[in-house]
Order: C-alpha cells, then structure tokens, then sequence
C-alpha cells in the first residue's frame, strides 16, 4: 500500500534536556485509520506537534506525500488538518467566523457551501453565529475538528478526539470518522481509549517513553498477542484444585463453581484436549465451557508491563 | 505567497478592532482630547507662541505621535501575543504560511489601526484648533512609517513577552517616557544646552521633528535626519525580527 507519511529516525530533546523521542521511525499508510497509543507522557503529542510543525525536531526527518516538512512545508503542511489535544479557541470569534479563518489561513479560497457542510456534519450549523465562548465542552471539540476539516486536508491528525465527549457523541465522532476514511482521508489519532483504537483502527502503534515500541495491524496484533481463555462450569464445586492439574495453572472461580484456563492462540498445542482428559481422569464433571479472547487493552496493559 | 493567510490573519485583527471599538478607537479620542482641554486651553493660553505656531497648534503633531506610537505597540503586541496566551496559535504554526507572511499581516493590521487613530485624532484636533498641513505627502509618509516601525516594535515585544506584565512594561517604561521627553509638547530648542544634546538620543525626537515640520515647515533637526532615523529604526526592527524567525525564539519548543 501506498505510503502518505513517513517518519524517519525522528528525534526530539526539549530545551530542559528531556528526550521526548528516541529515533521513531514509522509509516503512515494513505487512506488509513492509525491509532497511538500510550500512556500519560509517552510523546504522542509532541510526535504530532513535530509532523504538524508546531515543535522542532531534533534529529531525523518527516515527509509528507513526499514533501519534506521543513524544506516544503507550505506543500507538507497544506494537507495536514490538526485537531489539538487542548481545547483552545478564541472565546470571542463567531463559529462560522473561526472555521473561515481556518480555511484562509491554509490558503484556500472562500467556500461557504463547504464550511455549512463541515459545520453540518458536526452538528454545529445551529450554533453557527453563536461565540465560541458560549459553546460546551463537546462542542469545542467539534469546533477544533471543523476548523481542522475547513481546508479539506488529506491527512488528520486528531490528538485525543474523545476526550471529555460523552457516549453518544462519541459513537457520532467514530461514526465521522469512518466517513472521512471513506471519503479518502487518512487518519491519525492518538487516545487513551483502548476501545477506542479496538473500533476504529486499521492499525495501531504503541509508544511508550518516547519509543515506538510496536506498530502493527490489528487484528494481527490481536491475533499474536491475544490470550485465550477457556471456562469451565463445574457439576460440583470443587474446594481446591488436585494436584495432578497443577500443570496446567488453573484458576478457581465463582467459589469453586468455575475453573478458568489462560492458554496462547498461536501456541502450538493450546493443551485443551490434554487437560481435557485430565479432568475426566480426575473425575471432575462440567457442565458448560466457553472461551473468551483478551481484549486490546488487556493486550496493551501486558505490552506497558514488559516495556517497564 | 499565501494572500488568503494574510488577508484571512489581516481580517480577523481588524475584527478585533471592531469589537474593542471603545477601547481602541474612542478611548484615545477622549484622552486627546483631555491634552487639548489642558494642554491646548488651561495651560497653553499663557504659552507664548513657539516657532510662530501657536501652542494648541504646536502640540498636535506631537499628540498624534504619541498616540501612534502606544498604540502600534499596543496593538501588535497584544495581537501575536494574545495567540501563544490562548494557545491558538498552534493553528498559525501550523498552517502553509511563512514567517514573513504572518508578520506583514499582523503588523499590517497593527499599522493600519494606529493610521486610522492617527487621522482621527487629527480630525479631533481639528475641532481645537486651527490646522494647517503645510506637507501632506511627507505629513502621510511619516505616519504610515511610523505606524509600521512601531508595529513591528510591538510584534517583537508580543513574541518576547511571555506574561501580561511584559507586555505593559516596554510601553510604560520606554514608549511613554521617550515620548514625553521628546519634544511632543515642546520644541527641544527650549530646553538648556546640555539637555539638547542628551535629547538627541532619544529616538522619538527624530519622529516628532520630522512629523511636526510636514505640519508647519518647522523641525527641531533636519527633516532628512528624521526621515533617516525612521528609516533606520524600520531596518532594525526588521532585522530583529528576521531573526526571531530564523531560530523559531519563543515560538517553537
Ligand atoms: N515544551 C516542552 N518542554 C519540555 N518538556 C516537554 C514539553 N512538551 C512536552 N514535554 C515532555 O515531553 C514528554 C512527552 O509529552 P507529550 O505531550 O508528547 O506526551 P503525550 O504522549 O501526548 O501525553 P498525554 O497522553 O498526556 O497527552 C512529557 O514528559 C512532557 O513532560
Ligand atoms: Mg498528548
């Protein structure tokens, strides 16, 4: 697949000596949906903020549909559209004077039939004379995603989009989203939300004090990280396990009513069969099993683990 | 070069006019008119004519300069500072614009507030006195330098300035004083010998010598030395500001 972004051996020291970024190399796919992830501090913003030219690099380079962003930033940064993590707007400024300003100030002509589309699609056409001081929280958000939509930008930087955005207008923000994908723009967000990536993304990549500690797919990630486990309902509960299934590393649940068995999807042999009849051998009767797959976050929760 | 920036960043100061219109517009028509009131009438009707002008009329050129120069600092100040405050200025950093394009239309719109208050302080003075512009051209040309070299005074103060009392203090402590000590209200030929000469490093004297002569054919040093000085101090501040941009200060983390 095509590639719109790429990022390579990127670096940043702040002036209070603080590495923000240690040598990130990574790929932007055109077209589709990235999600970074990672903790507090990780450098997801400052990655962006350097993309998007509001923070120097240190060290390496970043081009944009082949634009590098320093020496062809007017190209590079002409199809950027950022939505910034804070909300920050002028509290005195009209809705519809804002997101115009926008648009000029990428260079594009004046289009009102594009802005009252942008301002539609986000809900926010009614509002559209009010001052922005008047608008809540959520609405500001929507505010800074039409101001980032304004120039029609073929790239999206949304920095934490569902923060403090309640359920409905969140599932509205993915729902946007996915239109955009599907009208051509690639996407890039960061959350804290692992749901959030798990719904969206066509990637995902994890950063973790200042390092890109992984990027894949993700239903490979989750196919390669996934844990699987296996519950039995038990006939009788049983008051603690024999000894002959110590192998196995059971967990007793619900009182002894339920036995729980972790095992890796990818392994080789998940064991099942032999534990199987193990239990048979033991004599321990169930009358039910199902098995559940871990989640992204479990995933992530493990992978910040190990980075620690 | 991108003009739908810097007609867009242009646009949006002079909105922002539009709303402060007290602030901005009105509120130095009354104080000026205050200098008139005591300055003009109270004070003035017992000042001997200076240089054949009457004291009213003597003072206006340097009123009109005083206000011009507060207020292209004041308001390209506040304009570029009033962003990395707020933080929406992540929005200028990041968009197709080049340095050069975001001061022109800042300063731009700076300047062509404090032109727009200069000629209207100069309509108010009307009322008080009787005005005579003996050089209009030059009378035009050193207001529109002025505005732009003072603006681009103040868009240097607002990158510099990362808290509200920096933003006041350049003002306070340099403008205004070296305004009032630079001859606004009197002709620096008044003064004793040795302060004459302590004077002439006061860059403001050059502004309202030269401003004052294409008002009544009379300066305190040269029209062509003013007009160097101005010329000089535009230079500088350019200079200043191209370097801003060249290392990102304050700007860029
Ligand atoms: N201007 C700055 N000067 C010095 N250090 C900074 C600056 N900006 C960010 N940092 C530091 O760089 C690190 C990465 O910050 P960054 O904002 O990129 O994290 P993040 O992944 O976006 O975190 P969050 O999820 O909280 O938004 C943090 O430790 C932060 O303190
Ligand atoms: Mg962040």
């Amino acid at each position: 697949m095509q590639t719109i972004l790429s990022v390579s051996e990127l670096s940043k020291t702040y002036d209070s000596r603080f590495q923000a970024l240690k040598r990130i190399n990574l790929d932007i796919r055109r077209g589709e949906i990235f999600a970074l992830l990672g903790p507090n501090g990780a450098g997801k913003t400052t990655l962006i903020s350097i993309i998007c030219g509001i923070v120097k690099a240190s060290e390496g380079s970043v081009r944009v549909d082949g634009h590098d962003i320093v020496a062809d930033y007017r190209a590079a940064r002409a199809m950027i559209g950022l939505v910034p993590q804070e909300l920050t707007t002028d509290a005195f400024e009209s809705v519809w004077a804002t997101v115009s300003f926008s648009r000029g100030l990428f260079g594009k002509p004046a289009n009102p039939a594009h802005i009252e589309k942008v301002l539609r699609d986000l809900s926010l056409w009614e509002k559209k004379d009010n001052k922005i001081i008047t608008l809540s929280g959520g609405m500001k958000r929507r505010l800074l995603i039409a101001k980032a939509l304004s120039h029609e930008p073929e790239i999206l930087f949304l920095d934490e989009p569902t923060a403090g955005v309640d359920v409905n207008l969140r599932r509205d923000m993915w729902q946007l989203v996915r239109s955009l994908q599907a009208s051509g723009v690639t996407i890039i967000l960061t959350t804290h939300y692992i749901d959030e990536a798990e719904e969206m993304a066509d990637r995902i990549g994890v950063i973790s004090k200042g390092e890109l500690i992984l990027v894949d797919d993700k239903a490979e990630l989750m196919r390669k990280l996934g844990k699987k486990q296996m519950t039995l309902q038990l006939q009788t509960p049983l008051p603690l396990l024999p000894p002959a299934l110590a192998a196995y590393q059971l967990e007793l649940a619900s009182d002894g009513n339920e036995l729980i068995y972790t095992f890796d999807a990818q392994g080789e042999r998940t064991g099942i069969v032999a534990l199987l009849e193990d239990l048979n051998d033991a004599g321990i009767v169930f009358k039910d099993l199902h098995t559940t797959q871990s989640s992204l976050e479990d995933i992530f929760v493990s992978l910040m683990k190990e980075a620690k | 070069m991108n003009w739908h920036a810097m007609r867009a960043i242009y646009l949006f100061e002079m909105a922002r006019t539009r709303r402060t219109l007290l602030q901005s517009v009105i509120s130095p028509v009354i104080s000026t008119s205050l200098y008139f009131v005591v300055f003009g009438a109270a004070i003035g009707s017992r000042i001997d004519e200076i240089e054949g002008i009457s004291y009213g009329a003597f003072i206006v050129p340097g009123l009109i300069m005083l206000s011009l120069l507060t207020q292209s600092v004041a308001n390209a100040s506040f304009g570029i500072y009033f962003p990395k405050f707020t933080g929406t200025i992540y929005e200028l950093l990041s968009a197709p614009v080049s340095y050069i394009e975001i001061a022109a239309a800042y300063v731009g719109a700076a300047a062509s507030k404090s032109i727009i208050l200069g000629l209207i302080i100069l309509a108010t003075a009307g009322l008080f006195v009787p005005l005579q512009v003996a050089h209009p051209v030059w009378m035009l040309l050193f207001l529109v330098l002025t505005a732009v070299t003072f603006s681009l005074f103040g868009f240097i103060i607002g990158i510099w300035a990362d808290n509200f009392e920096k933003l006041q203090l350049v003002p306070l402590l340099i403008i205004t004083p070296l305004t009032f000590l630079g001859g606004s209200f009197y002709s620096i030929n008044m003064l004793p010998p040795v302060w004459q000469t302590i004077t002439l490093f006061n860059p403001v004297v050059y502004l309202v010598s030269g401003f004052r002569w294409s008002f009544y054919d009379a300066a305190d040093v040269g029209v062509g030395i003013s007009l160097a000085m101005t010329l000089l101090f535009l230079a500088v501040f350019l200079a200043v500001v191209a370097w801003i941009f060249k290392t990102g200060y304050r700007l860029k983390s």
